[in-house]
């Protein structure tokens, strides 16, 4: 018999980065909400790399940071180095990565969930949904506690019937060691969910005092003072480096050897796992010719001597691990504290969710994170916040959020998810945002404040902020296209140290700034000064006058993509009723459902001719629906 | 209401002598006017005709002269500006209207595309929906099945390998950004770029210069007409073009040069190529043996091969036979108004079940039933004609026209010292262009690519 445990509007399973995310988008749009998960001191955990950010995942950091969202301010606060990447390359690329000190991360986010006001968590395993028409209506717990809810979002990561796998040693538990969530696996099969099988692997950790780090080359942080979130003002000066070695010949020689043995090559079938995150095996099979690959060494925290080794990621048996660890220079007499693994998973599989990623089979149920087919902690934080706004909106009688791709990488993400599907574990690269040089690390807040705001995510103050922010860059904008330069002996000067060619006409302030070798810091010199801008309006003045040109044609791809994204699709139109739509299109529109033509025409086998026939048959207005 | 401006040509292809390029849209007199000498259309009252010639943009050579008719929007077919020049001069006149009228920022429309915005314009009712639904698929089918014959192997594997060129140089850029601490990915360089965009926008303008020459890009479906001599492959030619362009005569041998010529044969776009007499091709099977001449031969798409009634079947006729064996053809057999000495049985036997017409083309019999066969050899049945055949082939000069821009707008990029990360935008424009070609646009191959070209990961 279970108890009544109480009621929520929204109930969370799971307090991964998906799940915290989901929780505190959910609480501060007002709806009473409720976190369940398996271990409290385990919040936020980070089962793998001890790192956020980087190409793509960074600025979705920024994205969460915008909406409101934690994971940009933990890490701000509880970092070993940070370091801006793609610095030589375009805006649109430099992307900014944290190493993270773990146990303080899980520390710090635990307090944040603690302190929100309309969010409560408490440790528990979740067994199964309350489901009623289709409709769900709370969660049971292993010790009998009965929920009841508006909505519920599942964020249960690779906990779903997980398997560890080193070497012969094969044993059900979640990440680490922590127990694993079967139940809830089985019911959602029950309940009818199509469920994929994933892996993905970690590499063993070692004791920094068993490192000889003089064999290996320093990787220290910037030292400029950066950070995720745009409210940080309190900067972490006192950086720890990482260490880069080298796999070398003798390493691929253990590997090579021992092939048969690892997990993952012992002929058994086993889930997919990415490509971009091969094993070492995987490495040294695939790639043979290389005769090393780049090991780098990443302290797992300040207060902690474990280290991660990342680029040995394995499923070799711990024996063999050893040797392969201590083949490599710098590690020679390394002593290894955990040894890596591989973990196998369910997902469920992502066509099944509606943009929302409320699920299309059952209503007022969402999934986000890991269980969704993803991998990687900020792809997770990005679908947990958007769940967790939607389910809240739900609840609330508000209109849904869907961010196009247009508008953040987190739209991209889950736009590629439930149109597309993936067949292994989907990792953000900067090659899947088609107007990437729109969804940059700069300009997040720009992208979204509005929507945060509207949401009741971001304070008044914080929105005010980035009102004038707008403002000021803008009448900066404006000043440089009336400001006249014209040439004189200071003028060229500058123009000569910055290695441009001298002016010869008086030229627009605006218009020097697109000249290669100028930057607005360089044009600050030739101008008034303007007093009322931070370097991080300087920076947006600069980028939005130079790269104009690009940024405008990507926004004429855009308003074409967004005409489409208006054209909407009802939910429970019947594609059978339609003629003249190719049998495989067919067949693709109805798993998907697509709510858009927009979307429809994303789908893989729906060619520009079913999309034409979509629109007509949508234009006519006389549409044919699917019985419920 | 749609905001660009598309063109096709609307008349069927190879009938008659006047075909017709339509526009419809807001620039569809802007363009018109651009391109063409009379009368301005800016001023002249709508759905009026008027006389006039197309200039070349380029050169400002007269390329074709012209009725125009101008029709402004809302009576119209498409409630949009329409605007219909009648051309004279044949297909490849046409063509080349087309072109220019693409080149001056109009859209290749897709099929049914007039009629889908006369819909979504209020101009077809409602209740037709259904109609026009059908139209677009019948459309968009045979337009499929005719750019796939049309695809010359050739072709496709060229623009195949500069595809793989410019993916292999975009996803080293994209490793570099995804994974910018990896060491053994070097960097990629603007000098690289710089050479890869020069290497592949250089091949584009040779496919380009090709195209004009009509060589990789065909016109229509190669279709060789073959026999003994005087068995008539020139009167059937006449017959099929209906004009006298090949010389006929009674002495074997007449035709020295190969002569083409295109007709439209039922809605099949054909290009016919009368072979020269029987020495050339006695010559071709003897010199270069069955196999090689078979690859000539290969290269057409269908054959029309013609016997005569009157002779019996010849050594000669019989090495033809072999070397058509397995390719497309319809065997001819005609002069059946002269005796028969033509062994009916054998021939029957030696065509391999491929269709057998008799003609008289001296008596003008039995050509209906060869156009008859000829329409189903290709589309098994009867089908209409469209505009579609050309414009599949103006699509891919089209596709390849602005493949090179894109490119070219990437170089610009590098000269202007823009990051590769933004060069690199134009370039993965132009793959996507070529991709259209071969009707490949699938997004996935760029991530494909990243990880097997590169060894990534923790
Ligand atoms: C071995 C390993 C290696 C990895 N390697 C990488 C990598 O190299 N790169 C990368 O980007 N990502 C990697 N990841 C993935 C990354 O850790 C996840 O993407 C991320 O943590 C997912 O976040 P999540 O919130 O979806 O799930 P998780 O962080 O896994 O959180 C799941 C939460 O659900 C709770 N839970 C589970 N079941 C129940 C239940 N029945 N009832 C109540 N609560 C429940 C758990 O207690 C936990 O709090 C790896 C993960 C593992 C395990
Ligand atoms: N009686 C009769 N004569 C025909 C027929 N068809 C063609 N001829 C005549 O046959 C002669 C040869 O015709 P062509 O069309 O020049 O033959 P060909 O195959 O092109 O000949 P070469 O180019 O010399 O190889 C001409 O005098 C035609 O008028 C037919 O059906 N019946
Ligand atoms: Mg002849």
């Amino acid at each position: 018999m279970t108890y009544d445990a109480g009621h929520y509007d929204v109930i969370v399973i799971g307090a991964g980065h998906a799940g915290v995310e989901a929780g505190l988008a959910s609480a501060r749009m007002g709806a009473k909400t409720l976190m369940l998960t398996l271990n409290l001191d385990m919040i936020a955990f980070m089962p793998c790399n001890p790192s956020i950010g980087g190409p793509a995942k960074g600025i979705v950091v920024r994205e969460i940071d915008a909406l409101g969202g934690a994971m940009a301010k933990v890490i701000d606060k509880t970092h070993i180095q940070m370091r801006m990447l793609n610095t030589g390359k375009g805006p649109a690329v430099q992307a900014l990565r944290a190493q993270a000190d773990k146990p303080l991360y899980i520390k710090e986010m635990k307090n944040i969930i603690e302190n929100e006001e309309n969010l409560t968590i408490r440790q528990g395993m979740v067994n199964e949904l309350i489901v009623e028409d289709g409709v769900c209506k709370g969660v049971i717990t292993e010790s009998k506690a009965a929920y009841s809810a508006e909505t519920v979002i599942i964020t249960t990561g690779t906990f779903m019937r997980g398997k560890v796998l080193m070497g012969d040693l094969e044993y059900e538990s979640g990440p680490n060691n922590q127990r694993v969530s079967v139940k809830l696996s089985e019911h959602l099969e029950d309940l009818g969910f199509e469920l994929t099988r994933f892996k993905t692997g970690t590499p063993p950790r070692v004791n920094s005092h068993t490192i000889d780090y003089s064999k290996t080359e320093i990787q220290p942080g910037d030292e400029k003072p950066q950070s995720f979130s745009y409210e940080t003002t309190e900067y972490i000066t006192d950086q720890i480096p990482c260490w880069l070695t080298y796999t070398n010949e003798f390493t691929h020689e253990i590997i090579n050897e021992n092939l048969s043995l690892s997990a993952m090559y012992s002929g058994m079938k086993r889930g997919t796992g990415p490509r971009y995150c091969p094993s070492i095996e995987d490495k040294i099979v695939r790639f043979n010719d290389k005769p090393r690959h780049q090991i780098f060494l990443e302290p797992e925290g300040r207060d902690t001597e474990e280290v991660y080794v990342q680029g040995l990621s394995t499923s070799l048996p711990e024996s063999i691990q050893h040797d392969m660890v201590r083949s490599v220079e710098g590690l020679e007499n390394a002593e290894i504290m955990r040894a890596g693994y591989a973990i196998e998973y369910d997902a469920v599989v992502p066509t099944q969710l509606w943009p929302t990623l409320e699920t299309k089979r059952i209503a007022g149920l969402y999934t986000a994170g890991q269980i969704n087919g993803t991998s990687g902690y900020e792809e997770a934080a990005a679908q947990g916040i958007m769940a967790g706004i939607n389910a809240a909106a739900k609840v609330l009688g508000k209109d849904p959020v869907i961010l196009d791709r247009s508008q953040a990488y987190i739209g991209v993400l889950i736009d590629d998810l439930v149109t597309k599907g993936t067949n292994e574990p989907y990792r953000l690269l900067t090659s899947r945002a088609e107007y990437r040089l729109l969804l940059r690390h700069d300009n997040a807040d720009l992208r979204l404040s509005e929507t945060a705001n509207e949401l009741g995510l971001i304070t008044d103050a914080r929105y005010q902020t980035f009102v004038e922010k707008k403002r000021l860059v803008e009448e900066e904008k404006k000043r440089l296209n009336k400001l006249i330069i014209k040439p004189s002996e200071a003028i060229n000067q500058v123009m000569e140290e910055a290695g441009a060619t001298p002016l010869k006409e008086a030229v627009k302030a605006y218009d020097l700034l697109k000249r290669p070798e100028l930057s607005y810091e360089i044009l600050e010199n030739m101008i008034e000064p303007n007093p009322d801008l931070s370097n991080e309006m300087k920076e947006q003045v600069g980028i939005q006058i130079k790269y104009e040109g690009y940024i405008k044609k990507a926004y004429e791809q855009v308003s074409r993509m967004l005409k489409m994204e208006d054209k909407k699709i009802p939910d429970d139109i019947d594609y059978d009723a339609i003629g003249g739509i190719a049998t495989e299109a067919k067949e693709k529109l109805k798993k998907v459902r697509p709510l858009s033509v927009g979307q429809a025409s994303r789908i893989s086998g729906v060619n520009p001719a079913d999309v034409s026939i979509l629109l007509v048959y949508i234009e006519q207005g006389n549409i044919a629906r699917v019985a419920n | 209401m749609e905001t660009d401006t598309i063109t096709a040509i609307s008349t069927p292809i190879g009938e008659g002598a006047i075909a017709i390029v339509r526009l419809s849209g807001p620039e569809a007199i802007s363009i018109t006017e651009q391109i063409y000498k009379g009368k301005s259309l800016r001023e002249a009252d709508s759905h009026t005709i008027h006389y006039g010639k197309i200039l070349d943009p380029q050169t400002q050579e007269v390329a074709e002269e012209v009725m125009v008719t101008l029709m402004r929007g809302p009576k119209t077919f498409t409630r949009e500006d329409v605007v219909e020049i009648n051309c004279h001069g044949g297909m490849v006149s046409v063509n080349r209207v087309l072109e220019i009228i693409l080149s001056k920022g109009a859209r290749l429309a897709e099929p049914g595309e007039f009629t889908k915005r006369a819909f979504l314009n209020g101009r077809i009712d409602l209740s037709q929906a259904e109609a026009v639904m059908d139209l677009i698929r019948a459309k968009t089918d045979k337009a499929m099945s005719v750019a796939l014959k049309q695809m010359d192997g050739r072709l496709s594997g060229l623009i195949q390998t500069l595809r793989q060129n410019l993916l292999e140089t975009v996803a080293h850029v994209e490793v570099n950004i995804d994974y910018p601490e990896y060491d053994d990915v070097e960097e990629m360089s603007k000098e690289v770029m710089r050479e890869k965009t020069k290497e592949v926008h250089r091949e584009i303008e040779n496919l380009l210069e090709v195209a004009k020459q009509g060589k990789i890009l065909r016109e229509g479906l190669a279709t060789a007409i073959i026999g003994r001599p005087n068995v008539g492959k020139s009167s059937l030619m006449n017959a099929l073009v209906q004009e006298n362009k090949a010389i006929v005569t009674e002495i074997p041998g007449t035709t020295r040069d190969i002569i083409e010529e295109y007709v439209n044969v039922r809605g099949v776009p054909l290009r016919l190529v009368d072979t020269a007499g029987i020495r050339e091709t006695e010559d071709i099977v003897e010199k270069i043996g069955v196999e090689r001449s078979r690859k000539v031969l290969k290269e057409s798409d269908l054959i029309l091969f013609v016997l005569n009634h009157n002779e019996e079947l010849s050594e000669e006729d019989e090495k033809l036979f072999e070397a058509i064996q397995g390719l497309e053809y319809i065997v001819i057999i005609n002069k059946t108004d002269l005796e028969q000495k033509l062994d009916l049985e054998k021939v029957s036997e030696l065509s391999e079940g491929n269709p057998i017409v008799t003609t008289s083309l001296l008596e003008e019999a039995g050509i209906d039933k060869l156009e008859q066969a000829i329409a189903e050899t290709f589309f098994s049945g009867e089908i209409d004609t469209g505009d579609l055949t050309y414009v599949s082939n103006i699509r891919h000069i089209q596709l390849l026209k602005q493949a090179k821009e894109a490119l070219e707008e990437s170089m610009q990029g590098l000269d202007m010292e823009m990051p590769l990360d933004i060069v690199q935008i134009d370039v993965t424009r132009t793959w996507e262009f070529l991709g259209e070609i071969i009707g490949d646009t699938a997004s996935d191959s760029l991530i494909d690519q990243l990880f097997s070209q590169f060894c990534l990961g923790k």
